[in-house]
């Protein structure tokens, strides 16, 4: 198969087509208009169904009532439209449908600016909505890895029943780089006869189906929320990933740094590899499941100091680094905010002027 | 053709509302109580009944039915209604 | 002479939550009989609402969704895109359709989406106990307008009908109510000529039905009537606002 160069917000769009995914709702919003841009045009193409909705509260509630009557929907926006998405999501998460979210994040908080950021970490992996759910929530660091994260976020949003989010950001977004859509990736259709409403005669039954997260009787609910978090749990056992980063010898510093942020701690770790430094990375690629065991066991290494959360927000997901090595090293948080990228010079400082 | 009014009595929420549009003032509602402790509404006069259903269109509970049945047994139930 | 008189299909066979009296149910079974008549149970889906109605999937026998507050037009909308072939209604309230979910209703009704939206207007918030709605009439007293509603302070009750009939999009929007038999039975004509207009693919229904609601208006249900009939309909106009062959 040949590569294309493509606009990072055009490959996250195409890959949903591959992935069998033709209905789109979105509402534009910087830096990833360019997704709804291209469905537009695409969609068509294939006989898929394109709506710019009126606002992304909107937009969530298309997807929900698409995805509850048994079809593979897309959404994609920007952290503020991410937040008035929250209440729908909150709702699918509780109805246990299926869809896929793209937050292509930008800096906040409020308007905030239209460059990258990580600052919607703790939206994405400790609910931006109401009540007790999780989303299962993969972060890129390239164009390539954002195609197949969005071709695998359909079957895995049917196979736990639950909505999936890939955290990008603008970088990832507005970057052009070369990809390919492997075959594999892509989910087949799953039946979704048992609970959705896409009409009885459909089903060839005379059982209704009913979507709904209304459970006034405390033991009903209590018991959905228990049945909720047997599936979160089953994530945590089934879809954590992490790459790891010149860790295969011993190193004196560990670095947990995802998306983006962990290409510029990349290059960092090869030039003070260059000075004699040894630097490990343990990339977490799923979010939610946190890499909670790798990260201790990284940190607990023999030769292993000291562990920096480097990220491009004020320090959320050091909160889960800190959980994760558990007080066996100190952790450093770094990180610009803001639409500010920091450079590999910048982590080359943070990393020295902590390790001597 | 014969028919049969029929008011379900645990179902009736005794709102009164078939009362207040029956044409042929044939309802009322009952001093005895349901279990759900409604007083209901029953037919008073049902041999002024004219099966219009007015009082079926107005009630919200479906509450109240008109079936058909043969004309014997119209015949009979009417003389058992005026036994009572 | 005379008629028989049943449950439709549609329409589940049990006790409603409805207080006595209250509109919702004769509501209900228009729609469930409208449904039984065109033959599309099968593959007919409700969006419930949040409001008194918020269960009213428990009174139906076909698909339905639970909607959000205000929400529901936006769910129908994704319904009806991915699978035109259902036949989708929403069913809303005063606080669903004219207050938090008025942007998704006039969206909707612009995109002319080929949905039905039936519109429970009885000028209060019933389910959370009798607040005011944008629908309240002046100086009517709800339990946050205790001394009557002060158009000077929260200005007229909304005129969805007209509001939405002022879009350009070709659609059908009518005003009845459930006040009596004779204005029920025109209400049932009204909603299954939007059904109908639906399973044309033609464009957006919408059938606004002055209810009553004689809890929250302190009112027994017969009194209920004549008020919603001497107050609301001299206001809230009876009629149809818009049909699709207009434009």
């Amino acid at each position: 198969m040949s590569k294309v160069l493509m606009k990072g917000n055009e490959a996250i769009a195409e890959a949903a087509v591959r992935a069998g995914c033709l209905n789109y709702f979105a509402y534009p919003i910087t830096p990833q208009t360019e997704v709804a841009e291209y469905l537009a045009k695409r969609l068509p193409e294939v006989g898929g169904v394109f709506l710019q909705g009126e606002s992304e509260v909107a937009v969530s509630y298309m997807i929900f009532g698409a995805s509850a009557c048994g079809e593979r929907v897309l959404t994609t926006s920007s952290s503020p439209g991410v937040s008035l998405m929250s209440e729908g999501i909150s709702y699918i998460t509780a109805a246990e449908c299926p869809a896929v979210f793209v937050n292509i994040m930008r800096g906040g908080p409020g308007l905030g600016g239209i460059l990258p950021s990580q600052a919607d970490y703790f939206q994405s992996t400790k609910g931006g909505g109401h009540g007790d759910y999780r989303l299962l929530c993969m972060a890129p660091a390239s164009v390539q890895e954002a195609v197949e994260m969005v071709m695998q976020a359909f079957g895995l949003a049917e196979k736990y029943r639950n909505p999936v989010m890939i955290l990008g950001d603008g970088l990832i977004g507005q970057m052009m780089e070369p990809v390919e859509f492997p075959e594999k990736f892509k989910a087949k259709p799953s039946n979704k006869d048992d609970w959705a409403t896409n009409g009885m005669d459909t089903r060839k039954s005379n059982k209704r189906n009913l979507v709904k997260t209304l459970y006034l009787n405390p033991e009903e609910l209590n018991a959905h929320n228990l049945k909720l978090k047997a599936k979160y749990d089953r994530m945590e056992r089934e879809e954590t990933r992490f790459e790891s980063y010149n860790m295969e010898g011993d190193y004196t510093a560990l670095i947990v740094s995802y998306g983006t942020m962990s290409r510029v701690c990349r290059t960092a770790i090869d030039i003070l590899k260059a000075d004699g430094l040894e630097v490990g990375m343990l990339r977490p690629q799923s979010l939610f499941p946190f890499p909670v065991k790798a990260i201790y066991e990284a940190a607990a290494k023999q030769s292993c100091e000291v562990v920096f959360s480097i990220e491009m927000s004020m320090g959320q997901m050091m909160e889960d680094v800190e959980r994760s090595v558990c007080g066996l090293r100190p952790v450093h948080w770094y990180g610009k905010c803001g639409g500010e990228v920091p450079t590999p010079e910048e982590v080359m400082d943070v990393v020295r002027s902590i390790v001597k | 053709m014969a028919y049969e009014h029929n008011i379900d009595t645990d179902g009736c929420k005794g709102c009164g509302l078939c009362v207040s549009v029956c044409p042929k003032n044939v309802l009322e509602i009952s001093n005895q109580v349901n279990v759900k402790g409604y007083f209901p509404a029953y037919q008073a006069r049902p041999e002024d009944c004219i099966f219009c259903a007015i009082c079926c269109t107005m009630c919200p509970d479906v509450a109240i039915t008109i079936s058909e049945i043969e004309e014997e047994a119209a015949a009979q139930k009417q003389t058992e209604d005026q036994d009572e | 002479m005379g008629k028989t008189f049943k449950r439709p299909e549609a329409l589940a066979d049990t006790t409603t939550h409805y207080c006595p009296g209250c509109t919702h149910g004769v509501a209900h079974r228009l729609v469930a009989e409208v449904i039984d008549e065109l033959g599309i149970r099968g593959r007919t889906v409700g969006i419930a609402p949040v409001g008194c109605a918020v269960l009213m999937y428990n009174y139906f026998t076909f698909d339905f969704q639970e909607a959000a507050h205000g929400r529901a037009p936006a769910m129908a909308t994704g319904i009806k895109r991915v699978r035109p072939d259902l036949v989708v209604f929403t069913y809303q309230g005063d606080g669903d359709l004219a207050s938090i979910g008025l942007s998704e209703i006039v969206h909707a009704a612009n995109r002319g989406e080929k949905f039905t939206t039936i519109f429970i207007n009885n000028a209060v918030y019933g389910m959370t106990g009798g607040q005011m709605a944008p629908t309240t009439m002046p100086e009517q007293r709800t339990t946050t307008s205790p001394f009557g509603r002060k158009t000077e302070f929260t200005g007229m009750p909304i005129k969805v009908a007209e509001l939405l009939a002022a879009l350009t999009t070709p659609g059908y929007i009518t005003r009845q109510t459930l006040i009596s038999p004779k204005y029920i039975n025109r209400s049932k004509k009204a909603i299954k000529k939007a059904f109908q207009y639906q399973l044309e693919n033609r464009c957006f229904s919408l059938v606004e039905l002055i209810s009553t609601c004689p809890t929250n208006w302190g009112m027994t249900p017969i009194d209920a009537l004549k008020w919603a009939e001497d107050k609301m309909l001299p206001y809230f106009k009876l009629g149809d606002y818009k049909l699709p062959e207009e434009n």
